[in-house]
């Protein structure tokens, strides 16, 4: 054993980045429907108590279920990554952990709240009057949001660090709470926030979105689609103004994973941006450009300077194409989304009903997985936009992992497990035992079938 | 008021309440995997899954403040505890994982071949994942873990104190939760139920007993810091634990169910403060110390005050939880 780990020279980076990857790339999904799938549900029960629509009330407990499970799986992977911040990268947290900690530490008492609210609200259901159990949900959703704002304001942190100084290398005069309100908190926040209710609306639409196009029009699957899907579409022209924002917040504020979003190679006053192509020699080939875009888009002048790749040396530039494919990719599916929204919109305003088309129907389907890609997508374009650093300007990832060896046994562990966990979620989840649906407008009093089955 | 010790003892009362909650989750696990078949153990598992459901979330919750309050305010003890023990700790997250996701997705299946598979998962894993914590905490507590850097992978939890830490740590876990269940299936007043985890109580309540004398001797020729503490300073504190511990048995035997819960969670709770005494002032024993290891001193000003505002806002609700889980608020009712 010992001898096969001298084998294995150390350290692993490589490995660790591709485990901090894959654990957070899982949990940001999972975590994007624990801020905004409380809200969804709590509609749905609320229109149920005010109407006395069995419908609603039905939709609200099949959909406390699906996150009955993600709830679970969520709080779980998210435990994974504090184990990972000294697993993996042990010189980084020696360093900053006492800099950036705060938010993580706040963040836990949110995530206690969510944990302790969902524990009363997910069996509470049956035995808590009605009102209580309402509001018995509130907490969750607030906390999920506000748990989101503390980890994005730690995440913040690595992209524009402040509250510190560095004396010889050693990092004095700590203010946490400068730290924690550092400069990229508020725009990445908000980017952060609004996907969740992107990805969340989309991604529960999805199985009634199936069902509509299956012909299936019963109440339950147009309200059960309508509810999230309009929420997300709701949300998207909003999360296209804040992408802006943040757009621009980057251009400032770390050019350089600007230029690499861009692929701009040089300073440039009156800088070009391009759709589409490829970052080959230092420009960008294949793509439309658009003269003068760049310069507008990130600064809303056209003659404005944009700093280029050039503005530091190979070894601090992050890698272009990754870069930049996964930012085009982000605001191709997000422009996509503004026009699914539109579509109801339209098609809602001339007939005060659903799209017909089965067109739409096949859209809203996709619109589901692809908010996850443009959500995974935007999570790398800030991720890899900040490599070489794990704390921007002052801490390289490479001297931030673990110089113990074999850290790839561990990604090859959790890869098996994390693709075991993923089907085993997918697996249950489109097992759940179906809601008992009242027929359209003819309630019923059955009780949901909860039993045991054997399939023996 | 010093600190850096506040911190530490803000962080060990973290510890404290994550071994009483989260260990009795663990330990239902325990119960299940060895409940027998389908329907010898449908009784038994029923009672577990209830009173686990609602609470063990909240319950994990205490793990994630730990290591929180741990990088935030001591970060130079978090990173060489961290990445020396990076294969139970990698082992135990793993077991975090199955354990969670097996118990919701147990409890969202209908049919039984895949309740029965997701219900070992979560059983398997919640006997695994204690062993692999109680061994870091071995690590920890014999100082096998160096003060910069990264230690040995593999020494610093294959070793003696690893060992019996993982095994008290199960063992613990088993006993604690045979305690409540026993209290929760009185309550209920189900007497086969009752009668089936008083058994059990007392049989892993008298192992435990025997696993931490025997500990001491492993502890003589392993850890002879912790041994002079634990036998020393520390000695009225361990005192406390097997005294609450017998009690607990003969609370068992005369059938006082609710004071039986008190005595164990005493004797769980001296357990973990003999150890917090048996280091002091170390973190990592003999090697750093709680004010080497501290980070600024505005950070932990900061963590204080964020932990004080953390408990107004928290402390009434999980008191709300754990009181509407004990009175069946937290249920299918009967209807169902």
């Amino acid at each position: 054993m010992t001898g096969l780990l001298a084998v294995v020279s150390a350290p692993d980076l490589l490995y660790a980045r591709q485990q901090m990857a894959l654990s957070l790339g899982w949990h940001i999904v999972i975590a994007c429907t624990g801020m905004a799938f409380p809200f969804l549900v709590m509609y749905a029960e609320w229109k149920g108590q005010r109407t006395g629509d069995p419908v609603y009330t039905a939709l609200a407990r099949q959909w406390s279920k699906v996150l009955a499970v993600l709830f679970a799986i969520g709080a779980v992977s998210g435990t994974i990554l504090s184990f990972e911040f000294g697993i993996l990268w042990p010189r980084w947290m020696a360093a900053y952990g006492d800099v950036m900690g705060l938010p993580f530490a706040i963040e836990g008492f949110a995530f206690f709240t969510e944990a302790i609210f969902v524990g009363i609200y997910l069996y509470g259901w049956d035995r808590l009057p009605p009102k209580v159990h309402l509001w018995s949900g509130v907490p969750i959703g607030i906390a999920g949001v506000a748990s989101a704002f503390f980890v994005v304001a730690a995440n913040g942190f690595m992209n524009t660090p402040t509250g510190f100084r560095l004396v010889n290398g050693h990092v004095v005069d700590v203010h946490p709470w400068a730290a924690l309100f550092n400069t990229s908190l508020w725009p990445e926040a908000t980017h952060m926030i609004l996907a969740a209710f992107i990805v969340t609306g989309y991604l529960v639409a999805m199985p009634h979105a199936l069902a509509l196009l299956r012909g299936n029009r019963e109440r339950y699957r147009r309200i059960g689609f309508l509810i999230p899907f309009v929420v997300a579409s709701a949300v998207v022209p909003l999360q296209i103004v804040a992408g802006d924002w943040a757009a621009r917040h980057v251009a400032v504020h770390q050019p350089v994973k600007l230029a690499a979003m861009e692929g701009l190679e040089r300073t440039e006053r009156g800088a070009p941006i391009h759709i589409g192509g490829v970052f080959i020699d230092g420009r960008v080939r294949f793509g439309i450009k658009i003269p003068d875009g760049l310069s507008f888009l990130a600064f809303h002048r056209t003659n404005a300077v944009v700093t280029g790749l050039e503005s530091v040396s190979p070894a601090d530039r992050p890698p272009v194409n990754v870069v930049r494919t996964a930012f085009q990719v982000m605001v191709a599916i997000g422009t996509a989304m503004l026009g699914l929204g539109l579509w109801l919109l339209l098609a809602w305003r001339r007939q005060r009903d659903l799209p017909r088309s089965r067109w739409f129907y096949r859209a809203a389907l996709v619109a589901g997985p692809a908010a996850v890609v443009a959500l995974e997508a935007g999570w790398i374009t800030t991720e890899v936009g900040r490599q070489p650093w794990i704390v921007y300007g002052v801490m390289r990832t490479r001297d931030a992992v673990s110089t113990a060896s074999g850290l790839r046994f561990g990604y090859f562990l959790l890869l098996v497990v994390y693709a075991a966990l993923t089907a085993a979620a997918v697996f249950v989840l489109r097992r759940l035992p179906r809601a008992d649906v009242p027929h359209d407008d003819v309630p019923h009093d059955d009780v949901p079938y909860d039993g045991v089955r054997s399939d023996a | 008021m010093r600190l850096a010790p506040t911190v530490a003892v803000v962080m060990f009362v973290g510890v404290t309440l994550y071994a009483l909650l989260a260990g009795a989750d663990f330990g239902g696990g325990f119960w299940d995997l060895i409940a027998g078949g389908d329907e010898r153990g449908a009784a038994p598992r029923d009672l577990i899954e209830h009173s686990v459901g609602p609470v063990w979330e909240a319950n994990h919750v205490w793990l994630i403040f730990v290591l929180v309050v741990m990088w935030t305010g001591f970060p130079r003890a978090f990173a060489p505890i961290m990445s020396t023990l990076a294969v139970p700790l990698t082992l135990a997250a793993i077991g975090i994982i199955l354990r969670g996701s097996g118990f919701a997705f147990r409890k969202a299946s209908i049919t039984l071949p895949t309740r029965r598979a997701f219900g070992a998962m979560f059983a398997a894993s919640s006997v695994l994942t204690p062993f692999f914590l109680g061994s870091v905490v071995g690590g920890v507590a014999s100082g096998r873990v160096p003060a910069v850097g990264t230690g040995s992978l593999l020494h610093s939890w294959l070793n003696p104190t690893s060992v019996l830490g993982g095994v008290l740590a199960v063992v613990v876990c088993a006993f604690l939760a045979a305690v409540y269940l026993a209290a929760d299936a009185h309550h209920q007043g189900d007497e086969a139920l009752t009668a089936y985890f008083r058994a059990r109580a007392i049989a892993s309540g008298v192992v435990a007993g025997v696993v931490a004398a025997v500990g001491i001797v492993v502890l003589h020729s392993d850890s002879r810091r912790l041994f002079a503490h634990l036998t020393g300073r520390a000695f009225p504190v361990l005192v406390a634990s097997a005294v609450a511990g017998i009690a607990t048995l003969m609370l068992l035997l005369r059938g006082r169910y609710s004071v039986a819960r008190i005595t164990a969670a005493a004797a769980v709770v001296s357990v973990v403060w003999g150890w917090a005494a048996g280091q002091y002032p170390y973190l990592i024993d003999g090697r750093l110390t709680i004010s080497q290891a501290a980070g600024a001193h505005a950070t932990l000003q900061a963590l204080l005050g964020a932990v004080a505002a953390g408990i107004v806002v928290i402390g009434p609700a999980l008191v709300w939880l754990l009181l509407l889980a004990r009175r069946g608020d937290l249920q299918p009712s009967p209807t169902d």
